[in-house]
């Protein structure tokens, strides 16, 4: 809003945003603090604040004795994995939709969306029984088939609307040229197609590293991502607070650092274009 | 417009989503509707046969049933009124003349790219742990005794974490609603005398109305699916106290092994979603004009 306003009111305004997002970070500020205190100075009663005992022990002792850097590989290979196949699969879709639509384009997308109301518990029996029958518990291919599958969706959603927004006549153009179906996708469409394939895959990573009920209920030891790992963490009993937040902290990094470049195109995905 | 095998060559390349789509979703729930008629227990796999609805009935007749089905109408709504009512609120704050807007930004929208296990963690040890959390050190500042919150409170609880997960997801959209509000309008009902509660009931309201729907629709869908949280908190715990659908099913799966009854679980899930889907689908539907 464009109004004149006095530096009164600026400084009012400010103290308030600022103090109200503070408090909306501070659970992760104070995580990521306690992650690099001693065990003892994180239960310190009361808490500590300036006068803590830093140490970046936690960070050391997480990543280099235990199997911490497995868990975060299986996180990266299934969630980089899962949005690869997805894209695979979903950009002819999306393609065919946009510049081809048919009859029923429409009822298609629709009936895609309505698959994502589908509550994971409802098929969840059957495919923790496949699962089983076929070996894929706890198998890094078995989470990236279902974290695909479950976005899917949300992919095709978000690409269809990225490329909707290609002008229609350059296609038609390079067709009258005579280049081919192959060649217009490849040279064509693809170099307009990659912001919108970018930020469909950034979201798309982000969605599949935070997935917590697939993860947990399909892994045990071998596969767990970080999501199952932190998920059954137990009981710390005070013991373990500050090995817990730079486990915790580690986990959330990537995610943090991802999440902060795509906002805008978090808010275009996650309501299937709706708010762009 | 476009020829023959161009139209073919489309069909083709949407036909595998669409099978995958299609073995994804109808596979499974078909079998889930089998089972759900079947007694079926992995621990004693060789006593099987056809129950009829004898696995609905149980579920029925659970008391622990129709506290799951409250449960997560609770969250749900609960976290719906927390995070439109905050979320605008904050909204209306971050559109007004800010210095250093950028990084505010930033964390406001944190919480949502935390993942489920580790807010749930955060909160449960440090801040409403009883002996070592940072809200337990207020109380005791305070000289109170310090509130046990999972134990004596596991719902709000609950849905206090989901809310401050969700929170950021809201006041983004809203902010993204308010800056195509136009400041010429705003003005004249100022000048013409409108209090700012009128500007805003008047004006900002009637212009969130698709923001706020949008936000609902897809706040729902997730939101009907919270595990994770309740998992790495809780687990439904104490006694059922916290245990959502998703979770009640869950247990009959996992932990008491029974297919039968988690299979009937899931379908109930399934006509649950429904009801809500068709409010959804009905609202999304006109919205998504893309």
């Amino acid at each position: 809003m464009a109004r004149a306003h006095s530096p009164r009111r600026l400084w009012l305004t400010t103290i308030a945003a600022w103090t109200v997002a503070l408090i909306i970070f501070f659970p992760v500020l104070w995580m990521i603090l306690t992650s690099f205190k001693t065990e003892a100075s994180a239960v310190a009663m009361p808490p500590e604040f300036l006068g803590a005992d830093w140490t970046l022990e936690n960070y050391v002792e997480v990543w280099g004795r235990s199997d911490y850097p497995r868990f975060f590989w299986n996180s990266v290979v299934i969630a980089v994995g899962s949005t690869l196949l997805g894209l695979l699969i979903a950009i002819p879709a999306a393609w065919s939709m946009a510049f081809v639509p048919g009859k029923r384009t429409k009822d298609l997308l629709m009936w895609m969306l309505s698959t994502k109301m589908m509550p994971a518990v409802a098929v969840m029996v059957p495919i923790y029984l496949l699962f089983l029958q076929f070996g894929l518990l706890d198998t890094r291919i078995g989470l990236v088939l279902v974290l695909m599958l479950m976005n899917l969706p949300i992919i095709i959603w978000m690409l269809y609307t990225y490329f909707k927004e290609i002008p229609g006549e350059i296609l038609e153009a390079a067709r009258m040229d005579g280049a081919s179906l192959w060649n217009e996708i490849v040279y064509v469409l693809t170099p307009m197609a990659i912001p919108g394939i970018a930020s469909t895959m950034l979201l798309n990573i982000i969605l599949a590293w935070n997935e917590a009920f697939w993860t947990i209920t399909l892994t045990t030891t071998k596969a767990a991502p970080l999501s199952a790992f932190i998920a059954s963490f137990s009981a710390p009993q005070g013991l373990f607070y500050a090995k817990l937040s730079a486990a915790s902290a580690m986990a959330i990094m990537p995610i943090l650092i991802l999440g902060w470049f795509s906002q805008k195109q978090l808010v275009r995905g996650l309501t299937f274009g709706a708010v762009k | 417009m476009s020829t023959q095998s161009t139209r073919l060559a489309a069909r083709f390349m949407v036909a595998p989503s669409v099978i995958l789509l299609f073995i994804w979703m109808i596979v499974p729930l078909a079998m889930t509707a089998w089972f759900s008629f079947r007694l079926y227990r992995l621990l004693s796999p060789d006593r099987t046969g056809w129950v009829g609805v004898n696995n609905y009935v149980w579920f029925f007749n659970s008391p622990d049933f129709w506290l799951a089905l409250t449960n997560t109408l609770l969250l749900v709504g609960g976290v719906l009124l927390i995070t439109v009512v905050l979320g605008i609120l904050i909204a209306l704050l971050l559109d007004q003349p800010i210095k250093g807007q950028g990084v505010l930004r930033i964390l406001v929208i944190a919480p949502f790219f935390v993942m489920p296990p580790v807010a749930a963690s955060i909160w449960e040890n440090l801040f409403m742990h009883p002996q070592n959390g940072l809200f337990s050190a207020i109380a005791r500042g305070f000289g109170a005794q310090p509130i046990l919150f999972l134990e004596s409170y596991p719902m709000p609880s609950v849905i206090g974490i989901v809310a401050w997960e969700w929170l950021p997801f809201a006041t983004l959209i809203f902010v993204t609603a308010l800056q195509s509000l136009s400041s010429e309008q705003l003005e004249a009902a100022e000048m013409d005398g409108a209090s700012a509660f009128n500007r805003f009931r008047f004006i900002i309201l009637p212009h969130l109305t698709r923001a706020i729907t949008v936000v609902i629709l897809i706040q729902t869908i997730f939101l009907l699916g919270i595990f994770g949280e309740i998992f790495t908190t809780t687990q439904g715990g104490p006694g059922s106290a916290s245990t959502t659908l998703p979770y009640m099913i869950f247990k009959q799966a996992i932990v008491a092994k029974d297919i039968g009854r988690a299979a009937a679980g899931g379908i109930i899930a399934v006509i649950l979603a429904n009801i809500v889907a068709y409010f959804l689908m009905r609202g999304i539907g006109r919205h998504l004009d893309a």
